[in-house]
């Protein structure tokens, strides 16, 4: 665990090719928050031929669903929420051009095979340190799906926002190594 | 007999899902220190220092320590001398809840129908709610709630008799090692063995409110629960699954009289947030 990385977004392909597995990250810039509603919401309007409510080439998606912003607040509590339940619907969004995703637990193998293909990253922010996060989280705005209540797509501008490369371009993962490194039975 | 009135219950219930939301109990907190200083990787080490700082800031902004604040689950121990008044005593839970999940700037996490709708119930209401009916005039209450990270990797194994003591472990450790990192370790893992297919999934459940660093009284589960943690903790998958040591922090076992042909093992696991709050009225 060296020093801790800048990205930026919208994410470049070399800022993508430059993170590795097991990199500490600051991330900066305007990211987008979706889980499973807003995941089913954007697929179906894709199957539909219709046009999706956020651009998503050389984005960042948060899974997360925040917690009420008390006043004087960006944002509520925010932390991950299990990425192994985007997994359906991920490799379609990274073929659409999605460079980033952050969450928190493993990702299955098409997810992984998909962002090798189309060079993309996948982030893990701490489950349950959701006050903490929201430090680095300044603004907070609802673009689509209000409907949807906390799984509505808001658009974050975050500074700074902490994580680590879980599994990178090259579909190094951090799950397995990590675990591999630690196991003793 | 005594009289407690809805209101009263109301305004408990509310308290206390703010309470348990914000404020992690400090013997939870005291089991996640004692266990930071076990962890050898470096990731690990950061997460623990996260998670502890996460504690302090939820605890002093008044603030959800974690953004799902859970499907609410209810503990009711209810006095067969307490005569309610005043109105409904589950719709009294339920408002409680409403305005708990309000004024606390909780998440609505409830949808009102699993399959076809789905639609955000809005204000975290239907409660789960259990109530058990005990001698005396009190009326205690308990709010869990309960987090579908951790919730989702759960299980529930019919066993046989003849699987034994080796198939409940087995079935176990590979619970919690197909979970990973996906309900938030260092987990605690709740067991619930015996009496019938439900019975051990609620067994697992309560057991999850068991005070940090207790241990089921009976020697034999006591020892099962301390191996277990042990062989749990041998799985590198360590905090948030990215390699380490501390994989769980304690492995609490209930145990109930069953059926001569069946063994139902239930496996409830829960994140390192495990939160809880209690009254007696």
């Amino acid at each position: 665990m060296a020093g801790i990385k800048k990205v930026t977004t919208p994410i470049s392909a070399e800022q993508i090719r430059d993170l590795k597995a097991g990199d500490r990250v600051a991330i900066t810039g305007v990211i987008y928050t979706g889980r499973d509603a807003a995941h089913k919401n954007l697929v179906n309007l894709l199957a539909e031929g219709q046009p999706l409510p956020v651009e998503l080439e050389n984005q960042i998606i948060y899974y997360v669903g925040p917690t009420p912003a008390k006043p004087g607040q960006a944002i509520g509590s925010c932390g991950p929420t299990t990425s192994g339940r985007m997994d359906a619907y991920a490799p379609l969004l990274i073929k659409l051009g999605l460079k980033g995703m952050i969450g928190k637990g493993p990702r299955n193998a098409k997810v992984i095979s998909a962002m090798k293909e189309h060079g993309a990253v996948y982030f893990a922010a701490i489950g349950g340190a959701a006050a903490v996060i929201a430090q680095s989280v300044k603004k907070a705005e609802v673009i689509a799906f209000p409907e949807l209540g906390p799984e509505a797509i808001h658009r974050l501008e975050v500074e700074d926002f902490p994580c680590i490369v879980a599994i990178d371009s090259a579909g190094n993962d951090l799950y397995e190594s990590g675990l591999e490194q630690y196991r003793l039975s | 007999m005594r009289e407690i009135p809805v209101a009263k219950i109301v305004e408990t219930v509310k308290g206390l899902c703010i309470e348990a939301a914000c404020n992690l109990p400090e013997d939870v907190e005291e089991l996640i220190k004692n266990n930071q200083v076990k962890e050898e990787s470096e990731f690990g080490k950061y997460i623990f220092e996260q998670i502890i700082e996460n504690v302090k800031l939820a605890r002093e902004e008044k603030q959800a320590m974690c953004q799902d604040t859970g499907i609410t689950v209810v503990y009711l121990e209810l006095g067969q001398d307490v005569h309610i008044t005043g109105g409904s005593l589950t719709d009294a839970i339920h408002e409680g809840v409403r305005q708990g999940y309000q004024e606390g700037f909780l998440r609505k996490s409830v949808v009102d129908d699993p399959v076809f709708l789905r639609k955000n119930t809005g204000d975290n209401t239907p409660a789960v709610i259990h109530t058990e009916v005990v001698s005396g005039d009190h009326l205690k209450i308990m709010i869990v709630p309960k987090g579908a990270g951790s919730e989702n990797m759960g299980a529930l194994k019919m066993l046989k008799p003849s699987d034994g003591i080796e198939g409940i472990k087995d079935f176990i450790l590979k619970t919690v090692r197909e979970a990973g990192g996906n309900p938030c370790p260092p987990i605690i893992v709740g067991v619930g063995i015996g009496g019938t297919m439900e019975k051990a999934t609620m067994l697992a459940k309560r057991s999850l409110t068991r005070k940090a660093r207790e241990h089921n009284p009976d020697q034999n589960y006591k020892a099962l629960e301390e191996e277990l943690l042990e062989k749990i903790n041998l799985s590198g998958i360590g905090p948030q699954g990215l390699g380490g040591r501390v994989t769980a922090l304690a492995v609490n076992i209930e145990a109930f009289p069953t059926h001569i042909a069946t063994l139902p093992v239930a496996v409830n696991l829960n994140c390192h947030a495990s939160r809880h709050s209690e009254a007696i009225l």
